[in-house]
């Protein structure tokens, strides 16, 4: 019994190693073979449209709420201390440095990220990579690379959007709709927010959040057994993993960005 | 002078680990020949395939095409030759996401610099070869499973590849595509100076159109001749086959204990 549960953990240790060397080989190839992704940009855009656009409704409508949320809630807490000029800052920042890059990191993860693994793992099922590696076309280089590329790009611009359009939410609950002074809701935030240290490090996030997603999703599919099962399996883990992936990233890039700032 | 022999397979032996799939396989296609490659469901025909085309590299032996030897090669190498081969794959394999003019034209956008008249003339000729120039602008979900073997059949030839193998070309088909598919693949040969490798379990539909037969049973080659010795082969497995006997040499049953064993008749009597 017991030696049975040893084995069973020494198993599956042996397999998770395994899983991520082979994880990492696939990621390096990924970036070796990212010549065609940009030789050819067409290949890349058209992906942007399928990763980026399409998921714009959802991170654009997300964002709305988010902020108007922040705007009421902020704005409730704010004034029991009578700051309620604050408002700007606080939906300004908590945006751009937070909620943007990671919300928008989990609502990619769920919408585009799903949809590459279910993408590639069903090109597996049915030889399509196959069919294109015996008609002598690499299939990470055309197929593998140019969505990676595709993620990495759109999602600082879909976390970008998200912190704009939740900026644009707080602003009309909290301006419009309670009556905090228009100009100190936008004076104060453009005083507090700094481009360095709030903006660039957001958008550092975003990207490391594109290139986790990305990853994570692509290679779930391409490893995923060419089964309906096995392609179902791959898309829930894609999501688990990178959601996880996202929130445990952000907690490690704060505390390296935003130590010691006051 | 130019070897007779497009495929060489000698002493070849494959296995994942410790199973083994195939072992001692000796195989040659000659330029211009049908040559199938027969065996019951699960025998690592499809392996075999996989061996020729270098998606697979063999524990033992070695796989020749065109004079290379397939497992030595590199990526690049790999690559060169598969230029030269087109695979059929069991059910077509089509890009899903592309119409099927632009699955016949895939491998011409991306292996040449063809303007786009000169790829636009030629998808068409090879879409006509096969009868299907009217369904260019169809997506493959809107094709019947026959048809979209047609259109992987010319997007495998494409290239005017020198070697196309099929991979189980007949399987799922009405008698109508079948004997339609059967004959594409004959006269494609005929016309083009193929050489084809068809692996398939259709006996009736094979024979009629095939130069010469391999037979595998659990990975070793079991017979092989001409469509006509096969027909009169004494062999008791060929005949197995060849008549679709339901027990003979291959048995009906899976390998299991002791009937009475599993439903637990034994320690009651005695």
């Amino acid at each position: 019994m017991l030696k049975q549960a040893i084995e069973n953990l020494g198993n599956r240790t042996i397999q998770g190693v395994w899983r991520i060397g082979f994880a990492s080989r696939f990621f390096l190839a990924m970036l070796l073979h990212s010549g065609t992704a940009f030789r050819r940009f067409g290949l890349t855009i058209r992906e942007l449209y399928f990763t980026g656009v399409l998921s714009l409704i959802i991170i654009l409508v997300s964002g709305l709420f988010v902020g108007m949320v922040l705007g009421l809630q902020g704005y409730e807490t704010l004034q029991r201390f009578g700051s309620e000029s604050a408002l700007g800052t606080l939906v300004a920042l908590s945006l751009v440095r937070e909620l943007g890059p990671v919300l928008a990191g989990l609502l990619f993860a769920s919408r585009a990220g799903s949809a590459i693994t279910a993408e590639i793992g069903l090109m597996k099922a049915t030889e399509q990579l196959s069919a294109m590696e015996m008609m002598a076309v690499d299939p990470i280089a055309r197929v593998v690379a140019p969505r990676f590329w595709a993620g990495v790009i759109s999602m600082p611009l879909l976390a970008a959007l998200f912190s704009g359009m939740g900026i644009f939410g707080g602003y009309l609950v909290g301006v419009k709709l309670i009556g905090v002074d228009e100009g100190t809701f936008w004076s104060q935030m453009q005083s507090s927010v700094d481009f360095q240290q709030d903006i660039i490090n957001g958008v550092i996030k975003s990207v490391v959040f594109g290139v986790a997603v990305t990853t994570i999703a692509l290679f779930e599919g391409y490893d995923a057994p060419p089964t309906a099962e096995g392609v179902s399996g791959a898309t829930t883990r894609t999501v688990v993993t990178s959601s996880l992936a996202v929130l445990a990233l952000d907690f490690v890039l704060t505390a390296f960005m935003f130590r010691g700032l006051n | 002078m130019q070897n007779d022999n497009l495929v060489e397979i000698e002493q070849l032996a494959f296995g994942y680990g410790a199973r083994s799939i195939l072992t001692n396989i000796n195989l040659t296609a000659k330029r211009g020949q049908v040559v199938a490659i027969m065996g019951s469901s699960g025998c690592g025909k499809t392996t075999l395939l996989r061996l020729i085309g270098g998606q697979l590299k063999p524990s033992q032996g070695v796989v020749r095409v065109a004079g290379e030897t397939v497992g030595e090669l590199d990526q690049a190498g790999l690559y060169r030759l598969r230029r030269k081969m087109g695979m059929l794959f069991q059910f077509g394999a089509l890009f899903t996401d592309m119409s099927v003019f632009d699955n016949v034209a895939f491998q011409l956008r991306e292996h040449t610099d063809l303007p786009e008249d000169a790829i636009h003339d030629l998808v068409l000729m090879k879409l006509h070869a096969v009868g299907l120039r009217g369904a260019a602008q169809l997506m493959p979900a809107e094709l019947s499973g026959g048809m979209a073997r047609r259109v992987a059949l010319a997007r495998a030839i494409a290239l005017e590849p020198m070697l196309v193998m099929y991979d189980e070309p007949f399987a799922g088909l009405d008698p109508i595509s079948l004997g339609v598919t059967g004959n594409l693949i004959r006269r494609l040969t005929d016309t083009l100076g193929l050489t084809s490798i068809v692996v398939t379990h259709d006996v009736h539909e094979s024979l009629k159109i095939v130069d010469y037969i391999y037979f595998i049973s659990d990975g070793v080659i079991v017979a092989e001749g001409t469509a006509d010795e096969m027909r009169a082969s004494g062999l008791p497995y060929v005949h197995q086959f060849v008549h679709g006997e339901a027990d003979g040499p291959v048995p009906f049953h899976y390998p299991a204990p002791s009937y009475a064993d599993d439903l637990k008749l034994g320690g009651r009597g005695a």
